[in-house]
């Protein structure tokens, strides 16, 4: 009889959940669907499900200077994360590996970081940008990107080499390798997946950035300021906009769902796994 | 001081032989937090020195060093004061409303059910979607009154269709971010359900403890610490909200959306008064240091342990 009871609860609450993560992905599949969709049929009441669909719109995405934009998307959010990759990589390796002193002070100021509001340093970062010519450019946004995603990545990073044993290092030491080939020989085959996680989470971040990238540039800019454009042109059409937007998520998701494992990890700084 | 004595050139030749040992420890540091302190760290210290300038583009009066004048001025500016309350309404509700609703559906996924990875993949991914995208498919297929769903439901529901955006304007942008931040709290209290030992809750079990009498005095203080870094998180995040403010209201009506970060915008940028921008600026950072590190001192230990789960 309990059994039975508990089944039952079970089964409510399976579906509860389903009927709780539908909710959550539909505004995306609705995105997803309404791209398919006409003009007329995507603001047709009640919504259709089945229709006649058309690739219209993401054809005539590219009609204006979408290829540029994307363009400028994909050399900041490589570039960017490249360097970030290149620079954490050895910090890491200082505040945990061979751990200087005061390492945890290093690590404190590093999320603290995070916490302070980039707006307040807009004006500067602006004007010095403006003195050296580096307004508008993929240049500028690199490097903004680098800093805003280095405390995570050193974060990230530092949380993937804790894990490595000991004894991996100890024999180093015997062994008499310098930090060097310490870092390119050992570690880094040891954490590639950590590595990969790592950049996946940063680029994620580097592709969505919008306050730096509207603020900073103008015609040279990455995809975001490419929709913000969008809007101004007047007239919205709902099913354009729903092409543009699923075109430009489509690496992102993929990226969000390849790194899932190691998300949390990236996301909490390391501190939940 | 008090030292054994010891010859005094070679103590130094050990200092300075020590010094140099310390920094060629550091050098793989020192890269990276070079980085860092030029280019997030100098210039807050630029914007304190800005926000005590009259200093606007627009007019032709050179920059003058004014001491607090722009502070003053912000804590007599109507808009500005309603900014804050703004900033601290907005990123209250959505840390809240995230932890529910991450809290719940994490509850639910925490189960051995079928699809539960494919449920949990479809749950988590409204946070990976770029700001700027969701809002804009948000303001014309969803929020809309006459082309958006959310105006035919309510229509059909019989409220009629709703002008979300000028009549509910805080709403609006609450609920288009507590969509991605629920699906962030999601991923990690859904990670601390499951470092929660099953043998405890097993031996609730065997002891006759409900489900719910379980989840409540077992589940939920296991959790306390994971709940706090998520506030943490979504907070220091959902402060800076911009993009969902930008392209949903502009900030209106009547700055009711208008958070600190999308004022200081203003100021600087749609003003150009350089002065006043920086001068909000520097509360806004002071503000958000006040609230987040007692909430980093809290969390601290979940750091410091190098890690749970």
């Amino acid at each position: 009889m309990k059994r039975r009871t508990s089944s039952l609860t079970d089964a409510v609450l399976t579906l509860l959940t389903w009927l709780g993560v539908l909710i959550m992905f539909a505004p995306i599949a609705l995105m997803v669907l309404t791209s398919f969709k006409s003009e007329q049929d995507a603001v047709s009441f009640p919504p259709k499900l089945f229709f006649t669909p058309t690739i219209e719109h993401y054809r005539r995405i590219f009609e204006n200077d979408f290829a540029a934009f994307a363009t400028t998307s994909v050399v900041v959010t490589f570039f960017s994360t490249l360097v970030v990759i290149v620079l954490a990589v050895p910090a890491a390796y200082a505040l945990t590996v061979r751990p200087i002193p005061k390492w945890r002070d290093v690590l404190f100021f590093l999320i603290s970081t995070k916490m302070m509001p980039i707006a307040a340093g807009i004006v500067p970062i602006y004007l010095v940008a403006r003195s050296f010519d580096l307004l508008n450019t993929a240049t500028l946004l690199i490097i903004v990107y680098t800093s805003m995603n280095l405390p995570l990545a050193v974060w990230m990073i530092r949380s993937f080499m804790v894990e490595i044993p000991r004894d991996v290092f100890d024999a180093v030491e015997v062994d008499g390798a310098g930090r060097w080939r310490e870092i390119t020989r050992i570690i880094l085959p040891l954490i590639r997946p950590g590595l990969a996680s790592t950049a996946l989470l940063c680029g994620i971040f580097a592709w969505n950035e919008f306050f730096l990238a509207v603020n900073l540039t103008t015609t040279v800019s990455t995809l975001p300021v490419f929709l913000q454009k969008f809007l101004s042109f007047g007239q919205l059409y709902t099913a354009q906009v729903a092409a543009v937007a699923t075109l430009i998520n489509v690496p992102v998701v993929a990226a969000g769902w390849i790194a899932q494992k190691n998300l949390t990890r990236g996301l909490t700084f390391g501190a939940v796994r | 001081m008090a030292l054994p004595a010891a010859p005094q050139g070679s103590r130094r030749a050990l200092d300075v032989n020590s010094l140099a040992k310390g920094w060629w420890k550091r050098l793989p540091l020192v890269p990276a937090m070079a980085v860092v302190l030029v280019v997030t760290q100098l210039p807050f210290v630029i914007t304190l020195y800005y926000s005590m300038q009259r200093w606007n583009l627009v007019s032709t009066s050179a920059p003058r060093f004014v001491w607090f004048r722009n502070f003053v001025g912000a804590l007599h500016d109507e808009i500005f004061l309603k900014a804050v309350v703004n900033t601290a309404v907005i990123t209250a509700a959505i840390v809240f409303a995230s932890i529910v609703i991450g809290g719940l559906l994490a509850a639910g996924l925490n189960r051995e059910f079928r699809g539960r990875m494919i449920a949990r993949t479809l749950a988590i991914t409204p946070f990976f979607v770029m700001p700027v995208a969701a809002a804009l498919f948000w303001k014309t297929g969803v929020y809309d009154p006459s082309f958006g769903i959310l105006g035919w439901v309510t229509s059909e529901i019989g409220v009629g269709r709703l002008n979300w955006a000028s009549q509910y304007p805080k709403l609006t942008i609450i609920i288009l971010s507590t969509w991605q931040w629920s699906a962030f709290a999601l991923l990690i209290l859904l990670a601390g359900m499951q470092s929660f030992p099953t043998e405890v809750g097993e031996a609730a079990a065997i002891d006759g403890a409900g489900r719910l009498y379980a989840f409540r005095r077992l589940m939920l203080p296991h959790l306390r610490p994971f709940m706090e870094l998520t506030a943490l998180l979504i907070a220091m995040y959902v402060l800076d909200t911009f993009a969902a403010i930008t392209i949903l209201t502009n900030g209106g009506p009547a700055y009711a959306t208008t958070n600190l970060s999308y004022y200081v915008y203003l100021e600087a940028f749609s003003a150009f008064d350089l002065g006043k921008a920086s001068a909000f600026g520097v509360i806004a950072l002071v503000l958000a240091i006040a609230l987040t590190v007692p909430m980093l001192r809290i969390v601290s230990g979940i750091f410091k342990e190098g890690g749970r789960a």
